[in-house]
C-alpha cells in the first residue's frame, strides 16, 4: 500500500499532497519537512530508494518537480517507479507537454487525474486511455452541468477540447465529402 | 459585492509576492474575503471560494473554516460542486473531526446517483479517507457496487472495499460473496482491483487464505495470458502488458503459494516462464523479475527454481544501474539465512558494493556484508570491512564498527587477530564504537593472557600518536596500569620490543590527566592507571606527587579518587600491594553471548590467580571496612599458594576472615600449586552465575542433625563444569541460645577435590531464627559416590562444642 505522494519543486515548495491514511496536520508538516530535505541532499545521479522508519521512499526528479512516493516494506520499489511515470505521462498527456506552472494553476485537476489513477493507496486503472477517457468525460460533466453566466475558470481548457474535437470532426467530414467528389469526378472521366 | 476573484487570479497575484510577509498579508486578506462570502452563504461562489482555500491550505496555511463548506458543496446538485467538494473532504477533513460523520448521508445518496462519475466521486472519497463508522453504514452500498456489471464502478467499488476491510476487518466476510466472478472480468482496471481485494482478504484471514487457493489455476491462466499476448495498446509499457496487474498476480500468487506444496507446484511452470522471457533491458521488466524472485524465494519451489532466481539476484547486481543493484542487495539480504551457500558465490559482488559512490548501496551492501561473513572469509572480509571503516561516511561508522567487532568476536582466527582487529577499528572509528565496547575489549584483553605484552606495547604506541579518540584512550590506559610493568620489561614475543621507561609511561599518562581532550571518564581511568603503577613500577614517590595533586581537583569523581588513594598511601600501605595486584580473568557477562565465546578465545587459564578486585571504572576501596566487605562478601577462593602474602596483611579483621576460610578443608589436599586444577578456575569464572545454576532437581538432604543444631545441603550444578557439585550448607539451630563461633569443616575422600567458601556468618540464632549458609564445591571427575565428614565446633550456653559426623546419604544425582 502507497502511504503517501508528495510533489515539491527545487525549492522545497509543494505541489501536491496526497495521503492514504489519516494524520495529523501537524505531522503531516513534519514528514513534508523530512521529505524535502532528505530528497533534496541527494547527490545527483544516486539511486532513488531509501529508506525511511519503517518505510520505503521512492523519488524521481521530472524537470524542476520532484515526484516523491511513500510505500510499505513488501511493496516492489522499481514498481513504484513506473507507477510516478505512470502518473506523470496521464499528466503529460492532460496538459499537453506538462511543466511546473501547469500543475501550480491548476491543482485541482492534477488531484482528479490522480483519483482515477490511485485510490486508498492502491492502483486504480492500469490503462492510460481509461483514466483519460474518464478525466475528459468528467470534464464535459462539469461543463454541461455548469449553469451558463459564470465563467467557469477552468472551462476555457475544456471548452478548447470541445472546439478542438467539433473541428476535428467536420474537417474529417469534410475531407470525407471531397474525397466522394474527387471519386466522382474521377469516375466520371 | 464584488465577485470573489478567480482561483488563477488569486495564484498569480500570490506568486509576484517577494517576501514571507506580503505572502501572509494577501492571504489573510483573501481569507477575509472568503470568509464573510461563506457568512453569506453565497451558493454561486462557494465553489470558488473552496477553491482558492485548498490553494492557500497547500500553501500551509490554516483552512478549518472551510469544512463545512465543503460538505454544501458536496450537497449541491452541480457536479463542478461536488467535485471541488469531495476533493476539499479529502485534502481538510478526515476521521478525527466530527464533522465528517455528516458526510455520510450525502455519500450514501451520491452513490446511488445516477451519473457513475458522480457515484464515482463518492466511492472514491470513501476509500481515501472513510472512517470506521461511515465504513460500518455504507459497506452495504459498496458490497452491491461491487456486483454492477459496470466495470468504471466495479473497480472503485472493489478499492473501496479494500479500504473497508482495512478499516473494519469484521466486514471481510460481507464482500465475499461478491468476489465470485471478479476474476473472470475482462477488464484490466476491474482485474487489478479484484486481485488487490484478494490479497487484502487472504492477507488478513487463514481462512479466505485456504478459500481461495482454488483460484491460483484461474490466476496462472491470467498471467500466461498477459505474456502470451500480442501487443495490446491499452496496457503497453514499453513492450510488456499490463506489468501492473503481473506484479500484482505474482504477489497474490506468493501468499496463496506460501507454505503450500500443490499450490506452489501449480505455478512452478508460470514462474519459470516469466522469469526466463521478460524482457531486461527497461526498469518495467526487471521490476516483474523481482516480483518473480521475491515470489520464488517465498513459496515451495523446487530448487532449479530457486537457483535461476539467484542468478538473476547475481545478474541485477552487476546491472548498471543503481536501483536494480540496490534492489538486488535488498532481496539477497532477505535470502541470505535460507540460501546461504547460494549467496556466497557472489560474494566478490557484493563487497564490490562496498566502494560505491551511493549511500543506499554502500549501506545495504555493509549488511549483506556482516551476513556473509563465516569462519572461511573472515580474512578476506576483515580486510575489506576495515577499508571499508576507515572510508565510510560518519553515519555508518558506528554501526560498521559493531559489526565487525561482532564478527570478529564470533570468528576470529587467532587472538592475536582479534587484537589486531579491535585495534584497528579503535583507531579509525574510535570516536562512533558503543559505549559498551570499552568493558567487552577489557575483557577480550585479560583473557588472551599470552598477549598481555603485545597488546600493552601496541596501545602503548597508539596513545604517543593520538589521544583523541576515548574509548582507545581508556582501553589503553587501563591497559597501561595493569600491565605497565611488562611495558617496561620490554618482553614481546610477536613484535619487536620497544625500550619504555617508567617516566616515559608516567609522562604520557599525565598528559591524559591534563589534556583537554580527555572526558572526564578518561581522566578517571588515567588516574586508576597511574595509581595500578605504584605496584609495579618502582618511581612511586612521582606518583604520589601525581595523586595528591588532584586531592583538590574540580571535578569530583577525580578528587574522590584521588582522596582515596592518598589514603592508600598513607594509612593503608599494607593493603596496597593486594589491592593493586592483576586482575584475573573476567569472564563475558550474560548479555554478550554464551560462555562458549570465553572458549573460542582460548584457554581459560590465567598466569595469577587472585583475590578478586573491584573493577577499574567502580569506586577502589580504600576505606578499610569497604576492603573488608570485598573480601568477606566474594566468594574468594584462597588458594594456599598466596597463603604466604598473608602475613603482610596486618589487619585484625582481615586475618580472621582468612583464619576460617584456611580453616576451611584440612583433610582435603589443597590443589598443587604447580598445576592449577581446572576447577579452581570454573569456580572464578563462573561465580556469579551461582544463582543461574539450574538446580537440576537435585533434592536437597539433611546431613547432621544433633543437639538442635540441624545443618542440611541443597545441591546444585555448577555451570559450566558438570563434575563439580555446588553445594550450600544451611545450619539452623532449634535451642534457646544462640551458637556462637560456628565453624564447619568438611573433608572428602582422596579422589575429590573441596573447596570451602566463606560463611555467611559465624553465629547461629537460636529458635531457628536464620541460618548460617556456606559454600562448598566438590569436584567429582571419577564420579564416585559421595562420601565426606563433617566436623563442627561451636560455643554453646557458654562451653565449646565439637562434633565429628560422616555423611553417607548423599542423592546419586549429586554425584553422577
Amino acid at each position: 500500500m502507497m502511504r503517501f505522494l508528495l510533489l515539491f519543486s527545487r525549492q522545497g515548495k509543494l505541489r501536491l499532497q496526497k495521503w492514504f491514511t489519516p494524520i495529523t496536520e501537524r505531522e503531516k508538516k513534519k514528514i513534508i519537512r523530512d521529505m524535502t530535505t532528505l530528497v533534496l541532499a541527494r547527490q545527483p545521479r544516486s539511486c532513488n530508494f531509501l529508506q525511511w522508519k519503517d518505510l520505503k521512499i521512492i523519488y524521481k526528479r521530472y524537470a524542476s518537480l520532484y515526484f516523491c512516493l511513500a510505500v510499505e516494506n513488501q511493496e516492489n520499489e522499481l514498481l513504484a517507479l513506473e507507477v510516478i511515470h505512470r502518473y506523470v505521462e496521464l499528466l503529460d498527456k492532460y496538459f499537453g507537454n506538462v511543466c511546473e506552472l501547469d500543475i501550480i494553476f491548476n491543482f485541482e485537476k492534477a488531484y482528479f487525474i490522480l483519483d482515477e489513477f490511485l485510490m486508498g493507496g492502491e492502483i486504480q486503472e492500469t490503462s492510460k486511455q481509461m483514466v483519460n477517457r474518464s478525466i475528459e468525460a468528467s470534464d464535459m460533466l462539469q461543463e454541461v452541468r455548469c449553469t451558463g453566466t459564470n465563467a467557469h475558470p477552468d472551462l476555457n481548457h475544456t471548452r478548447s477540447i470541445v472546439i478542438s474535437h467539433v473541428v476535428f470532426i467536420c474537417l474529417f467530414a469534410g475531407v470525407g465529402i471531397l474525397k466522394r467528389l474527387g471519386f466522382w469526378c474521377f469516375t466520371k472521366q | 459585492m464584488p465577485a470573489p476573484i478567480r482561483l488563477r487570479e488569486l495564484i498569480r497575484t500570490i506568486r509576484t509576492a517577494r517576501t514571507q510577509a506580503e505572502e501572509r498579508e494577501m492571504i489573510q486578506k483573501e481569507c477575509a474575503a472568503i470568509r464573510s462570502s461563506f457568512r453569506e452563504e453565497d451558493n454561486t461562489y462557494r465553489c470558488r471560494n473552496v477553491a482558492k482555500l485548498l490553494y492557500m491550505h497547500m500553501l500551509g496555511y490554516p483552512a478549518h473554516f472551510g469544512q463545512l463548506e465543503c460538505l454544501k458543496l458536496i450537497a449541491s446538485q452541480k457536479f463542478t460542486d461536488k467535485r471541488i467538494g469531495y476533493l476539499g473532504a479529502m485534502l481538510l477533513l478526515d476521521e478525527r473531526q466530527d464533522v465528517h460523520l455528516l458526510m455520510t448521508n450525502c455519500i450514501k445518496n451520491d452513490l446511488n446517483h445516477s451519473t457513475q462519475y458522480v457515484q464515482g466521486l463518492a466511492l472514491c472519497t470513501l476509500g481515501c479517507m472513510g472512517s470506521s463508522e461511515m465504513c460500518r453504514d455504507l459497506a452495504g452500498e459498496v458490497e452491491k457496487l461491487l456486483k454492477t456489471s459496470n466495470s468504471y464502478l466495479r473497480k472503485k467499488a472493489a478499492l473501496c472495499a479494500v479500504h473497508v476491510i482495512r478499516k473494519v476487518p469484521e466486514l471481510m466476510e460481507m464482500f465475499l460473496p461478491a468476489t465470485k466472478n471478479l476474476l473472470s472480468e475482462k477488464n484490466h482496471g476491474v482485474l487489478h482491483t479484484s486481485v488487490v481485494l484478494l490479497t487484502e482478504m487472504c492477507e488478513r484471514s487463514p481462512d479466505m487464505l485456504a478459500h481461495f487457493r482454488k483460484l491460483v489455476p484461474q490466476l496462472v491462466r491470467i498471467l500466461k495470458n498477459l505474456i502470451m499476448s500480442g501487443y495490446s495498446p491499452e496496457h503497453d509499457v514499453s513492450g510488456i502488458s499490463d506489468p501492473f496487474l503481473q506484479v500484482r498476480i505474482l504477489r497474490l500468487l506468493r501468499i496463496l503459494g506460501k507454505g503450500d506444496d500443490d499450490s506452489s507446484e501449480a505455478m512452478n511452470d508460470i514462474l519459470a516462464q516469466v522469469a526466463t522471457n521478460t524482457e531486461t533491458s527497461k526498469n518495467v521488466g526487471n521490476a516483474i523479475l523481482y516480483e518473480t524472485v521475491l515470489t520464488i524465494m517465498d513459496i515451495k519451489s523446487e530448487s532449479g527454481l530457486r537457483v535461476l532466481a539467484i542468478n538473476i539476484l547475481g545478474r541485477f547486481l552487476l546491472n548498471n544501474d543503481k536501483n536494480i543493484r540496490y534492489v538486488a542487495l535488498t532481496s539477497l539480504l532477505k535470502t541470505v539465512q535460507t540460501d546461504h551457500n547460494a549467496v556466497q558465490r557472489h560474494r566478490s559482488t557484493i563487497v564490490d558494493c562496498l566502494k560505491d559512490l551511493d549511500v543506499s548501496i554502500k549501506r545495504r551492501a555493509m549488511e549483506l556484508s556482516f551476513a556473509l561473513v563465516n569462519g572461511n572469509n573472515i580474512r578476506g572480509m576483515m580486510k575489506e570491512l576495515l577499508y571499508f571503516l576507515d572510508s565510510c561516511d560518519p553515519e555508518f561508522k558506528a554501526d560498521c564498527a559493531s559489526g565487525v567487532f561482532l564478527a570478529a568476536e564470533k570468528y576470529a582466527p587467532s587472538k592475536r587477530w582479534h587484537i589486531d582487529t579491535i585495534m584497528r577499528v579503535l583507531t579509525t572509528a574510535g570516536s562512533y564504537v558503543r559505549d559498551d565496547s570499552v568493558p567487552n575489549l577489557i575483557q577480550l584483553i585479560t583473557n588472551s593472557v599470552e598477549m598481555h605484552a603485545y597488546t600493552v606495547q601496541r596501545l602503548y604506541k597508539a596513545l604517543l600518536d593520538d589521544i583523541s579518540q576515548q574509548p582507545l584512550v581508556q582501553v589503553a590506559s587501563w591497559c597501561i596500569g595493569e600491565y605497565g610493568d611488562l611495558l617496561i620489561s620490554g618482553q614481546c614475543e610477536e613484535e619487536e620490543p620497544i625500550q619504555v621507561t617508567e617516566d616515559e609511561v608516567l609522562d604520557v599518562l599525565e598528559g591524559l590527566l591534563v589534556s583537554n581532550l580527555s572526558s572526564p571518564v578518561t581522566r578517571g581511568y588515567s588516574l586508576t592507571a597511574i595509581m595500578k603503577l605504584s605496584t609495579r613500577f618502582s618511581s612511586v614517590n612521582r606518583i604520589k606527587k601525581v595523586v595528591s595533586i588532584y586531592g583538590s581537583s574540580i571535578d569530583v569523581e577525580l578528587q574522590q579518587r584521588a582522596v582515596e588513594y592518598n589514603a592508600l598511601f598513607k594509612k593503608y600501605d599494607h593493603m596496597r600491594p593486594a589491592l593493586l595486584e592483576r586482575m584475573p580473568i573476567m569472564e563475558k557477562t550474560a548479555s554478550n553471548g554464551p560462555t562458549e565465546i570465553v572458549q573460542t578465545n582460548g584457554e581459560a587459564e590465567p598466569s595469577v590467580v587472585e583475590p578478586k578486585h573491584p573493577p577499574p571504572v567502580g569506586q577502589p576501596a580504600s576505606q578499610g571496612n569497604d576492603l573488608l566487605d570485598l573480601l568477606g562478601g566474594n566468594d574468594v577462593p584462597v588458594i594456599p599458594t598466596t597463603m604466604p602474602t598473608k602475613p603482610a596483611s596486618a589487619g585484625g579483621e582481615l586475618l580472621d576472615l582468612l583464619g576460617d576460610l584456611s580453616l576451611g578443608g584440612p583433610a582435603p589436599a589443597p590443589p598443587a600449586p604447580a598445576s592449577q586444577p581446572p576447577f579452581l578456575l570454573d569456580g572464578l569464572s563462573s561465580q556469579p552465575l551461582f544463582n543461574d545454576i539450574a538446580a537440576a532437581g537435585i533434592p536437597p538432604m539433611t546431613a547432621y542433625n544433633k543437639n538442635g543444631l540441624k545443618i542440611d545441603f541443597t545441591f546444585e550444578r555448577a555451570n559450566p563444569n558438570p563434575n563439580v557439585a555446588v553445594i550450600t550448607i544451611h545450619a539452623s539451630n532449634s535451642t534457646e541460645a544462640d551458637m556462637t563461633d560456628f565453624v564447619f569443616q568438611a573433608a572428602v575422600p582422596k579422589t575429590f577435590q573441596l573447596q570451602l567458601l566463606s560463611p555467611s556468618s559465624n553465629v547461629v540464632p537460636a529458635l531457628n531464627q536464620g541460618t548460617v549458609t556456606q559454600v562448598i564445591r566438590v569436584l567429582n571427575q571419577q564420579k564416585q559416590q559421595l562420601r565426606m565428614r563433617i566436623k563442627l565446633t561451636y560455643i554453646h550456653k557458654g562451653s565449646a562444642v565439637q562434633d565429628l559426623a560422616e555423611v553417607n546419604n548423599f542423592p546419586p544425582q549429586s554425584w553422577q
